[in-house]
């Protein structure tokens, strides 16, 4: 017996009695050629031997709760509230699928519904999906998105923008024959290169994408970049959600499509998946928006209640014909992100913004004290930043980890910049542990 | 219910942040905010029960049956949540040392390899976030794979009539037409058919066997040597994969390129609708074009990130995938073996066609004779009492059954397809199968019962078009 299977020898036997053959096999006879050995996997283990074998595995990982971490680059070390887990382990949320059945799936769309209007609220747009897979995904669908929306077939896209999205773009548009071509970025600020943005642009360009922060944690001016770009080509922004809390919204400083990753908002790091991505844009775009979107409406009583909208942009209707191919998304990841922004309210978000600013840039004035790093852009940055070292950085990251930290980011592994690590800092750094680490660097040779 | 923001009240909050222990750093005033996003202001204990009413809307598989074909809704194993939920797996950084992730690392070489069995494949990727994600990695590989080889000419991919519309919506991504050929009176490929449409630039096709019909393909072995003639790859959508572990692999039929929903088949939770995984297998031909990165040892039993793809597609998401999605799946393979999912396949069929052969008594299905982990009813015959299948769907509410799949797939008229999965046991369907005779019953003496179902939920039904007409997707 099997713990997941509740079937005795007598159940089968009646049951193949019932159905009318004599063994299960008989099930198969439609099947050409049945596999006549078996797998090479492991026969089935107890719950107590895997645990132990799990547990070994586990064993050979170092985790970022019993390490410092320094480390970001698209997915950051926030805390995470005790409610988040609590509810997030909820089996009626965890064991649920989509909400098709909207009668008996209320709690999922009433929290897709304020999920939608939590992002919405970051994000300073007017419409938001019920989340995507990830940060680069969500960039290559709102590049589709914006061709959908102006027939163009061009993109330019920020070369700051985190090099694993733009790996995901090229993948995603070469084979709809979408163009994308890179804006270089000032040295002297880590900005995009305002004047490149200019000779790039033309007649052909559908959108411009830039990150809020960009992948070297810099604030991009998007006022700016908006009043040169002209109104029918659509601004794209991939934002940090935990920046908006304090920061200024996209969607008022004029972007038309604002994406990013959901991680930080309440998600683990889990080795990089699953997050999740958020998608917001102006409504008039919301018929070429990709994934689920939840609307209010009423039952047959005039009680309020929710259900899935336009569907008819869907695969499971529009077939080859849909404004994108994702089905699942990553709801259960987005009800983390809305637990997580339900406890934390509007202070809250505030002053989880506002302490990874201030403890980033503690960081970053202690490092340049240890005279181990040089500034390399003058930009404002958010909660991390790239210095240039002055010592390898492989073996900065060594002994740091011999002190049970995890350091910068080498760029080197990334972008392939030489002597460029990447800080981050976050609410879960002290500066007792900063101050120690830059006194520490102070000492390597 | 009311929402989160109307229990909202100014100066409350639900969590305290440490003070700011450094001194603070000057700020430009025109980067911050004048308004602050409007997040409800509420404290721990109302969010906790704001939670747990939701929770209680929710029909989920812990809560009771939930046969949505195609879907398949088994039952989670909470082990595989504990272990997830280890900190040495969970608050792991993707850009850690390779050195300090060697667990990691090991977990997803093992699972590619035991993806690969299990399928009949070479080599497999656990990029993918879904299975439409798959869906689309395995087509833009087949798209590569034609390129690089000088088939540019091949730009269309044959999907049948009763195919998941994620796979026309797939296969158009990756920048292929799509050619619809028709099944046959028995719910299968037409043979006859499929080799008109068989010209030189059908690049690949794309099939789910056992059918979303849950009938198995018997001719497969024959559709694959007409597509091999023709240089045409055949692609494997492993949704319906519940009904042949250890029993037949996709490789062995033929197939060149399968995608697994491991949210499915292998018992990661769905979550409202995600996240899943979508892992690729490929034949070895296919190898050189997998996206990267991927999981490799060195020859001194190291674990390491291969970024050197020769022909890769390049990355259809961040880092690696839903780590901590495949670790479940993981864990399941683990726990059942090799022994228990074959059982669970057969359990799974051994259910699927003893409902069927039950239900047949007072129902009509779509097809006759043994299916595979599914069926699918044709409720017309309920026409002439004015019933339709969305309102047996809506009764099927008021005896706590989840539902079926409705209305797919396409080829059948006032589709139900029921799925109950290995984990239901023979007490539970016997229920179910009065519970269903019940509403056939009332159905014919009562239908407005059914028609103005559901009764017992706590909103009846909806108004779609409202819905559709006044947008309103946010408070």
């Amino acid at each position: 017996m099997y713990p997941y299977l509740p079937h005795t020898d007598e159940d089968i036997n009646k049951m193949l009695k019932t159905i009318g053959v004599n063994a299960i096999d008989d099930l198969y006879s439609d099947v050409p050629e049945l596999l006549n050995r078996d797998l090479n996997i492991p026969n089935s283990i107890s719950e107590i031997n895997l645990k132990r074998s799990l547990r070994e595995k586990a064993s050979l990982n170092d985790n970022i709760r019993d390490f410092g971490c320094f480390r970001g680059g698209g997915i950051y070390n926030h805390y995470i509230p005790s409610i988040v887990y609590q509810i997030g382990a909820k089996r009626g949320f965890l064991t649920a699928y989509t909400p098709y059945q909207a009668e008996v799936s209320q709690g999922t769309l009433q929290i897709m519904y304020e999920f939608q209007t939590m992002i919405s609220e970051l994000t300073g747009l007017e419409v938001s999906n019920s989340s995507m897979y990830d940060g680069a995904t969500s960039v290559a669908e709102a590049i589709l998105m914006a061709g959908r929306i102006n027939k163009k077939y061009k993109t330019l896209i920020a070369n700051t923008i985190h090099p694993e999205y733009i790996e995901v773009c090229e993948t995603y548009l070469k084979p709809q024959e979408f163009n994308l071509e890179k804006i270089n970025y000032d040295k002297k600020t880590g900005k995009i290169n305002i004047t490149d943005l200019k000779n790039k642009i033309n007649d052909e360009i559908s959108s411009v994408v830039i990150g809020y922060p960009n992948f070297y944690g810099i604030i991009e001016d998007i006022e700016e970049i908006r009043e040169i770009i002209p109104k029918n080509i659509l601004l794209i922004v991939v934002s940090n959600p935990i920046m908006l809390g304090a920061f200024q919204s996209p969607g008022k400083l004029g972007a038309d499509i604002v994406v990013g990753e959901g991680q930080p908002l309440g998600n683990a790091p889990g080795f990089g998946g699953p997050g999740f991505g958020f998608f917001s844009s102006k409504k008039e775009f919301i018929r070429n928006m990709p994934g689920r979107i939840i609307g209010k409406t009423i039952d047959d009583n005039g009680k309020e209640g929710f259900v899935m909208i336009l569907q008819t942009r869907e695969q499971h209707i529009r077939r080859e014909k849909a404004t994108s191919n994702i089905c699942s998304n990553h709801a259960h990841n987005a009800l983390l992100a809305a637990v997580y922004m339900s406890i934390m309210g509007r202070t809250g978000i505030k002053e989880i913004a506002m302490q990874n600013y201030h403890k980033s840039h503690y960081l970053y004035n202690k490092l340049i004290k240890t005279e181990k790093f040089e500034p390399v852009f003058e930009g404002t940055f958010f909660n991390e930043f790239a210095l240039k070292s002055k010592i390898s950085i492989d073996k900065i990251n060594k002994k740091l980890h011999e002190q049970k930290y995890f350091g910068p980011l080498n760029l080197e592994k990334i972008t392939g910049e030489k002597n460029i690590a990447l800080f981050c800092a976050t609410e879960l750094n002290t500066k007792e542990e900063i101050d120690f680490i830059c006194s520490f660097l102070e000492g390597i040779i | 219910m009311k929402l989160i923001f109307d229990k909202s009240m100014n100066g409350r909050t639900g969590f305290r942040i440490p003070e700011l222990d450094v001194p603070k750093e000057n700020i430009d005033k025109k980067y911050l905010r004048k308004e602050l996003p409007n997040l409800p202001e509420t404290y721990e204990l109302e969010v906790i029960r704001h939670y747990d009413e939701l929770e209680k809307l929710n029909h989920s598989v812990d809560k009771g049956f939930y046969p949505l074909g195609s879907c398949t809704m088994k039952y989670n194993p909470v082990l595989n949540e504990e272990i997830a939920n280890w900190e040495n797996f969970k608050f792991i950084h993707p850009y850690q040392e390779e050195e300090t992730v060697q667990g990691n690392l090991q977990i997803m070489y093992e699972l590619q390899n035991y993806l690969g069995e299990l399928t009949g494949m070479d080599a497999v990727t656990l990029q993918p976030a879904a299975g439409a994600h798959g869906e689309l990695t395995g087509m833009l590989i087949i798209k590569k794979y034609l390129e690089t080889n000088g088939f540019k000419n091949k730009t269309k991919v044959i999907v049948p009539d009763s195919a998941h519309g994620t796979n026309p919506a797939s296969a158009k991504m990756a920048g292929f037409e799509i050619v619809e050929v028709k099944s046959n009176i028995n719910g299968t490929v037409d043979i006859e058919e499929l080799k008109k449409i068989m010209t030189e630039d059908i690049a690949a096709i794309m099939l789910t066997n056992p059918n979303t019909l849950g009938i198995f393909e018997k001719d497969i072995l024959e559709i694959s040597k007409i597509a091999k003639s023709n240089n045409t790859l055949l692609y494997y959508d492993g949704a319906n994969l519940n009904a042949i572990m250890g029993k037949v692999r996709p490789g062995d039929m033929g197939f060149d390129v399968v995608h697994l929903n491991l949210h499915k088949t292998l018992s990661t939770p769905h979550g409202m609708g995600g996240p899943g995984s979508g892992t690729v297998g490929v034949k070895e031909f296919l190898k050189d074009y997998l996206p990267k990165p991927i999981v490799e040892k060195s020859k001194e039993d190291k674990y390491f990130i291969n970024y050197n793809i020769k022909h890769s597609i390049g990355r259809v998401r961040s880092f690696y995938g839903n780590f901590l999605v495949y670790l479940k799946a993981y864990i399941y393979i683990l726990s059942m073996g090799s022994d228990g999912l074959k059982r669970a396949s057969e359990l799974a069929v051994l259910n699927a066609n003893y409902m069927k052969k039950k239900m047949s008594e007072y129902m009509n299905m779509s097809h006759e004779g043994i299916c595979k982990h599914e069926f699918v009813i044709d409720g017309s015959f309920l026409k002439e009492y004015g019933v339709k299948t969305l309102d047996i769907a809506k009764r099927l509410m008021d005896f706590d059954i989840h539902p079926p799949t409705v209305y797919f797939p396409l080829i059948v008229k006032e589709a139900m397809m029921i799925e109950p999965t290995e984990t239901e046991s023979k007490e539970r369907l016997d229920i179910v199968i009065e519970n269903f005779k019940t509403i056939v019953e009332e159905a014919k003496t009562n239908p407005d019962i059914i028609k103005k179902a559901p009764h017992n939920t706590k909103i009846s039904r909806l108004n779609e078009l409202k819905a559709n007409k006044e947008l309103n997707i946010k408070y």
